[in-house]
């Protein structure tokens, strides 16, 4: 590696002064002083929230209305922090769904313990489970910080979906039986 | 109204008239504070304290809104917050003299004010009469004297608070001062030879000062300021030392010393401090004000007299009184804003540029300034 010296250039009459390098510090000053400021007024000023951004983890629902999770427990079992508690159950009857294997009786996120890793959202085989938008949770108790399954769906609301695989998977089956 | 004033004793009228002047610095030297924090955001691209309210100015439709976006409330809330906090007063310290500091750094800071002119008005026979709480012939000199005693405070907390940022800022604060009072005060000496012609009664009064700055002609009503830039710059630049200010705050330099000599102190004495250093800069700015800029005269070359007499307030003392107390303060207020501007622009001395630039730039120049404006003032007398 090539050594440059760099000769340091003396001080002009100016520099040494000081005072017009004052002057002229003065006059930046003076123009950040009514420059345009940047702070933004939170609560009133949100950020724009860039795509891909891993926020609070929530559930969705398919485009009909239908809870995704089918409870199969793998983000339970993936999830580092151990934040997700999930106790399966069964499909409410008569809810046109009974196609469907299984869905969660209780999902509880803790998001004390939730690090927004996003290894939930990589895992779910029914891509139920995302990291939305919302990034400010707060609460007075440890009980608040809990996230129940109704309070994840309100978060989570509808997301397009164009494959409903349990309704095409009902009707390979029907279309099956109708073949034998 | 006004005539039972008078019918008042003396003495009683002293007091009135001292605590009326301490009743508008006390709040503006507070009020200083917050325009620091304000002045401070804006140069950094900040918004500065902007959110406290209480709900009844809430309601007020345009102005509360206004004041709430100033932080007028938020230095209420400071007032307030140092007022009930718990008084801490640190085991190590002799309690005696740590807390007699604060009180002494107050004493100097609120007392020089009584010596400097605040305004002026017409008599009835046309005679400028300058508003003082006190004409006294030593004028500058008793400012000299009574503020040079504000750094004994300082010493004191530094010394009283037994530890030792605050001791080498006490240490500092007693150097610095020494240096820069050498300079403040020799510049100043070339405006006294000025307007003391020989053979006449002489005076350190600010108010002649004043006066020689607004009589009619091109050379009588131009400021001090153009007519010995050099003085006004020594004496600028001593003066931002003299009060502690940035770059010069040695005896404070928060990121060598923590807090330096209040880095003991908390509620309502730190406080104290503070405003015994805004009361100093009110009172050094308002002294620079009526040496170099005027005094009460709006512009240069328009004294008040011409300006009352073109608006006809001359026959009305009270309201010309009042305008050009308004007029200092607006300029000592602007002087306060270039003192905080110049405080978010450069940065702090080392302490031995602090002295260098002392001893060896401001004295030889302030000296070499009054030998030449001596000379130059014998040649131009009669």
């Amino acid at each position: 590696m090539a050594v440059i010296p760099v000769q340091r250039q003396p001080l002009s009459l100016a520099e040494r002064a000081y005072l017009p390098q004052v002057a002229a510090g003065l006059r930046i000053t003076l123009k950040h002083l009514f420059a345009p400021k940047e702070t933004m007024q939170y609560p009133e000023q949100r950020p724009a929230i860039p795509p891909g951004y891993r926020g609070v983890p929530t559930l969705v629902k398919d485009p009909h209305g239908r809870e995704k999770c089918v409870s199969c427990q793998l983000c339970e079992f993936v999830c580092p922090p151990k934040a997700i508690r999930i106790s399966p159950g069964e499909v409410p009857a008569g809810a046109g769904r009974d196609h469907v294997e299984r869905a969660p009786r209780e999902f509880d996120i803790d998001m004390l313990r939730c690090i927004y890793c996003g290894l939930c959202q990589e895992v779910c085989p029914e891509e139920a489970i995302f990291l939305q938008n919302q990034y400010s949770m707060s609460g007075y108790s440890r009980a608040e910080m809990v996230n129940h399954k109704d309070r994840l769906y309100e978060l989570g609301g509808t997301l397009p979906d164009s494959f409903f695989k349990w309704d095409k998977k009902k009707a390979a089956e029907e279309h099956g039986h109708a073949a034998h | 109204m006004a005539d039972f004033f008078f019918q008042l004793p003396l003495m009683v009228q002293g007091v009135l008239k001292g605590l009326a002047v301490i009743a508008v610095m006390f709040p503006i030297a507070g009020a200083c504070s917050m325009a620091e924090r304000k002045v401070s955001a804006w140069i950094q691209g900040r918004q500065g304290p902007n959110r406290a309210i209480p709900p009844w100015f809430a309601w007020v439709p345009v102005l509360g809104p206004a004041l709430q976006k100033l932080g007028a409330f938020h230095l209420l809330a400071d007032g307030l917050k140092f007022l009930f906090k718990e008084e801490q007063i640190p085991g190590q310290v002799n309690r005696l003299y740590f807390v007699l500091a604060p009180a002494l750094a107050m004493i100097p800071a609120l007392s020089t004010v009584t010596v400097v002119p605040l305004g002026a008005y017409l008599d009835a026979a046309g005679q400028v009469v300058p508003i003082a709480l006190a004409h006294v012939d030593v004028g500058l000199l008793a400012v000299f004297a009574v503020s040079s005693l504000g750094v004994y405070s300082l010493i004191l907390a530094g010394w009283a608070s037994n530890s030792k940022y605050a001791f080498l800022g006490g240490v500092r604060a007693s150097a610095q001062l020494i240096s820069y009072e050498l300079s403040l005060t020799l510049a100043v000496l070339p405006v006294f030879l000025w307007i003391n012609a020989p053979g006449t009664g002489g005076t350190m009064s600010l108010a002649r000062v004043v006066e020689f700055q607004s009589q009619p002609g091109f050379w009588g009503g131009a400021w001090f300021i153009f007519t010995m830039p050099v003085s006004a710059v020594v004496f600028l630049i001593a003066l931002f030392a003299e009060t502690n200010r940035q770059p010069f705050d040695m005896p404070e330099s928060e990121a060598d010393l923590v807090g330096g000599f209040h880095t003991e102190y908390g509620a309502f004495k730190w406080s104290l401090f503070f405003v015994a250093e805004y009361s100093n800069m009110l009172v050094g700015s308002a002294v620079f004000i009526l040496l170099f800029l005027g005094g009460w005269n709006p512009l240069p070359w328009i004294s008040l007299a011409k300006f009352a007499g073109w608006t006809g307030l001359g026959g009305h003392p009270l309201l010309l009184g009042l305008l050009s107390i308004a007029i200092l303060l607006g300029k000592v207020l602007a002087m306060i804003f270039f003192f905080m501007w110049v405080r978010w622009t450069v940065p702090r001395f080392r302490y031995d540029q602090v002295m260098r630039i002392g001893w060896q730039k401001l004295l030889p120049l302030a000296i070499a300034n009054l030998v030449v404006y001596a000379i130059g003032i014998a040649c131009l007398a009669p």
